[in-house]
C-alpha cells in the first residue's frame, strides 16, 4: 500500500472516530469540552520538539523555540484549566440537599 | 523509529481517544482530561529517549517556561473569563503549529526535489490556517475581553479584501509545492494572519464563541496536517480527532442558537443587523425597590431564576444561591432556568453556578423548562438579557432572530436585575423591560441581592 494512502486512511478514519465520540454530549458539558479538545491539539508540542531539536539553523532554532514554548502553554495551561473547570462538576455531587453553608458575601 | 516508540505512540493515540470519549460525559469528564494530559506528557518525553536530539537544555528551558506560564494563567483565570482563555490558548496552539511547519519549510527547501507534493502541500496548510487560527483568536480575545467593541466591525470593501487575501494565499499556498522557498512560506502566514483577521472582525459579540470552536477545530486539522509532514501518528489522530469533533461541536452550539455557521460567520458582511443600535432607549418603564421585590418573592410558590453573565461579572452566584435556600426554606419552589447559551459560551453558566454549589437538581436546561413558565409566579432575570428577548421570536432581521429564549415572558411577573438600560450582548433592545408585567430592580447584582436578600429574611 502507498505510504500516503495509508495516512490518508488513519486521517480518514479518526474524522469518523473523532465525530463519534463526541455525538452525545449535553450541552452542560461544551465548554468543558472544548477546553479539553483546545489541550489536546496542544500536543503540537511534540511537533516543536522533534522540528527543534533537528536543525542547525540559528534562526530556526529561535522560531522553534518559540513555537516549544507557545504549545506548552497551549498543552498545558489547556489541561489544567479544564481540570479547574471539571473540579466544580463533580464537586456538588455529594450535596444534594440545600445546605446554606459557608460562600456568600465573599 | 524503534518498533516500541511506534507501539508507545499507537497507545497515546488511543488515550486521546478515550479522553474525548471521557471528556463527553459528566462522570468520567474529569478522568478523561487527565488521561488526556497524561498521554500528550508521555508523548512529548519519548523523543527525549530514543532521538539524540539538539539543544536539550534549551528545549527543556522553552517547554518550562510555557508550561508555568500556561499553568499560571489557567489558575489566575476567573471562571468568567474562561471563554476569552479558551481562545488565547487555542491561537497560541496555532501559532504554534504555524511556526513548526515554517521551520520544516525550511529543512525541507535544500532537498526539496526528494519531497513529495503532498508533504509541501500540507505544509503550506499548516502554516497558512495555523496563522489564522492565531490571528482569529487573538482578536476573538480582544473582543471577550473588551479591549476591543464586541460589535460586529465592517468597513466598506472587507468583502474584498478579504476574497483577495484568500485568493493570495491559495497562490502562494500553490507556489509553496511548485517552488518550496522559506521566503513563500513567511508571506504564506503574514496573509494568514490578515485573512484570521479579517474573518473575525465582522462576528458580533454573542457568536464569538462559536468563532472560537471553529478556530479550535481550525488548529486540529493545522496539527493533523503538522503530523502527516512529520510522519508522527500521534499529532495526525491528536490533531484529527480535535479537528473533527470540533467542527461538530460548532454545528451543535450554532444550532443551540438557532443559527448557521456560515450566517455568523458572514451575516454582518450582508448589512442586516440593523437593529443593533445599542443605544439605551428613554421609553418609560417600571421600576421598584428591594423590598417590593422581596414581597413578590417572598409570596410566590413558584419562581424560576434566569442567570445570565451580569450575575457572573458581579460575582452574586453565592448570594444569589443564598436567596434561593431562604426561598425554598419558606416553601417556594425555585429552580434556575439554564439556557444552552446563558454566560457567553455553551454550558458555561453550569460552571459558574457549579462554582457556587449550586444544587444540580436546581439547574434545568431550557427545553425541560419552557413549558413551566406559564405556571410560574415569578421569574426573576439576574443579568440576563437577550436570552430572554422575545424579538428572537417575533423580529425577523433581530441579530437573535431564530434563537431558542426562554420562555419567561409567559410568566405571571417578571423581574429584571440590571445595572442600567443598557442592551445585552447583542446590541439589541428588550421589549419583555417595557412590558406591563415586568419590574426592574436597578443597581450593581451583588449588591441588589444582598438587599433582596435582606428584605426576604425580614417578611
Amino acid at each position: 500500500m502507498d505510504e500516503a494512502v495509508v495516512w490518508l486512511t488513519i486521517f480518514i478514519l479518526s474524522v469518523f472516530v473523532g465525530i463519534e465520540v463526541i455525538s452525545k454530549v449535553s450541552s452542560t458539558l461544551h465548554t468543558p469540552l472544548m477546553s479539553g479538545a483546545n489541550a489536546i491539539h496542544g500536543i503540537i508540542l511534540l511537533g516543536a520538539v522533534l522540528v527543534t531539536g533537528s536543525t542547525d539553523n540559528d534562526v530556526a532554532l529561535v522560531v522553534g523555540l518559540v513555537a516549544i514554548v507557545l504549545a506548552a502553554v497551549n498543552m498545558v495551561g489547556g489541561f489544567v484549566v479544564t481540570d479547574r473547570m471539571l473540579q466544580m462538576f463533580v464537586r456538588k455531587k455529594p450535596k444534594p440537599a440545600a445546605t446554606p453553608t459557608e460562600g456568600g458575601n465573599a | 523509529m524503534p518498533t516500541w516508540v511506534q507501539l508507545v505512540n499507537l497507545l497515546c493515540a488511543v488515550c486521546f481517544i478515550l479522553a474525548l470519549k471521557g471528556l463527553s460525559g459528566p462522570k468520567t469528564a474529569r478522568a478523561g482530561n487527565l488521561l488526556g494530559a497524561g498521554a500528550a506528557v508521555v508523548a512529548v518525553v519519548l523523543p527525549f529517549i530514543y532521538l539524540d536530539l539538539k539543544h536539550v537544555p534549551l528545549i527543556v528551558a522553552a517547554i518550562a517556561v510555557g508550561s508555568i506560564g500556561g499553568v499560571v494563567g489557567a489558575q489566575k483565570v476567573q471562571m468568567t473569563q474562561m471563554p476569552q482563555m479558551v481562545a488565547l490558548f487555542n491561537g497560541v496552539g496555532g501559532g504554534a503549529a504555524a511556526l513548526v511547519a515554517l521551520v520544516e519549510l525550511h529543512e525541507m527547501v535544500p532537498h526539496a526535489d526528494a519531497v513529495s507534493w503532498f508533504v509541501l502541500a500540507a505544509t503550506a496548510f499548516t502554516i497558512a490556517v495555523g496563522a489564522v487560527s492565531f490571528a482569529g483568536s487573538i482578536v476573538t480575545f480582544a473582543k471577550l475581553q473588551e479591549l476591543m467593541t464586541s460589535r460586529p466591525v465592517i468597513f466598506p470593501g472587507l468583502p474584498i479584501v478579504f476574497g483577495a487575501s484568500g485568493v493570495a494565499a491559495v497562490v502562494l499556498g500553490v507556489l509553496t509545492v511548485t517552488q518550496p522557498a522559506v521566503w513563500i512560506g513567511i508571506a504564506l502566514a503574514l496573509l494568514g494572519l490578515l485573512v484570521g483577521v479579517l474573518l473575525v472582525l465582522p462576528v458580533g459579540g454573542a457568536d464569538v464563541p462559536i468563532v472560537i470552536s471553529l478556530l479550535n477545530a481550525f488548529t486540529g486539522l493545522t496539527v493533523a496536517a503538522g503530523g502527516y509532514v512529520l510522519s508522527n501518528v500521534v499529532l495526525l489522530v491528536a490533531g484529527t480527532l480535535v479537528g473533527a469533533s470540533g467542527t461538530y461541536l460548532t454545528l451543535l452550539m450554532a444550532k443551540a442558537m438557532g443559527r448557521s455557521v456560515a450566517n455568523i460567520l458572514f451575516g454582518a458582511l450582508k448589512g442586516g443587523s440593523t437593529l443593533g443600535a445599542g443605544e439605551a432607549s428613554d421609553r418609560p418603564v417600571r421600576s421598584a425597590g428591594p423590598e417590593d421585590v422581596a414581597i413578590l418573592l417572598g409570596y410566590a410558590d413558584r419562581v424560576i431564576i434566569v442567570p445570565g453573565y451580569g450575575l457572573a461579572v458581579a460575582q452574586a452566584q453565592h448570594t444569589l444561591r443564598e436567596l434561593v435556600d431562604v426561598l425554598v426554606a419558606r416553601g417556594t419552589r425555585v429552580d434556575y432556568a439554564i439556557h444552552p447559551v446563558a454566560g457567553r459560551m455553551p454550558g458555561h453558566m453550569n460552571v459558574l453556578l457549579a462554582e457556587a454549589q449550586v444544587p444540580y437538581e436546581q439547574l434545568v436546561e431550557m427545553d425541560d423548562i419552557n413549558s413551566e413558565f406559564k405556571h410560574t409566579d415569578v421569574v426573576l432575570v439576574v443579568g440576563a438579557n437577550d436570552v430572554v428577548n422575545p424579538a428572537a421570536k417575533t423580529t425577523p432581521g433581530a441579530p437573535i432572530y431564530g434563537m431558542p429564549i426562554l420562555d419567561a415572558d409567559e410568566a405571571k411577573q417578571i423581574v429584571f436585575m440590571k445595572r442600567s438600560m443598557r442592551p445585552g450582548f447583542a446590541g439589541i433592545e428588550n421589549e419583555l423591560l417595557f412590558d406591563p408585567k415586568t419590574t426592574l430592580l436597578f443597581g450593581d447584582a451583588k449588591d441588589s441581592l444582598g438587599k433582596l436578600l435582606n428584605a426576604v429574611k425580614a417578611l
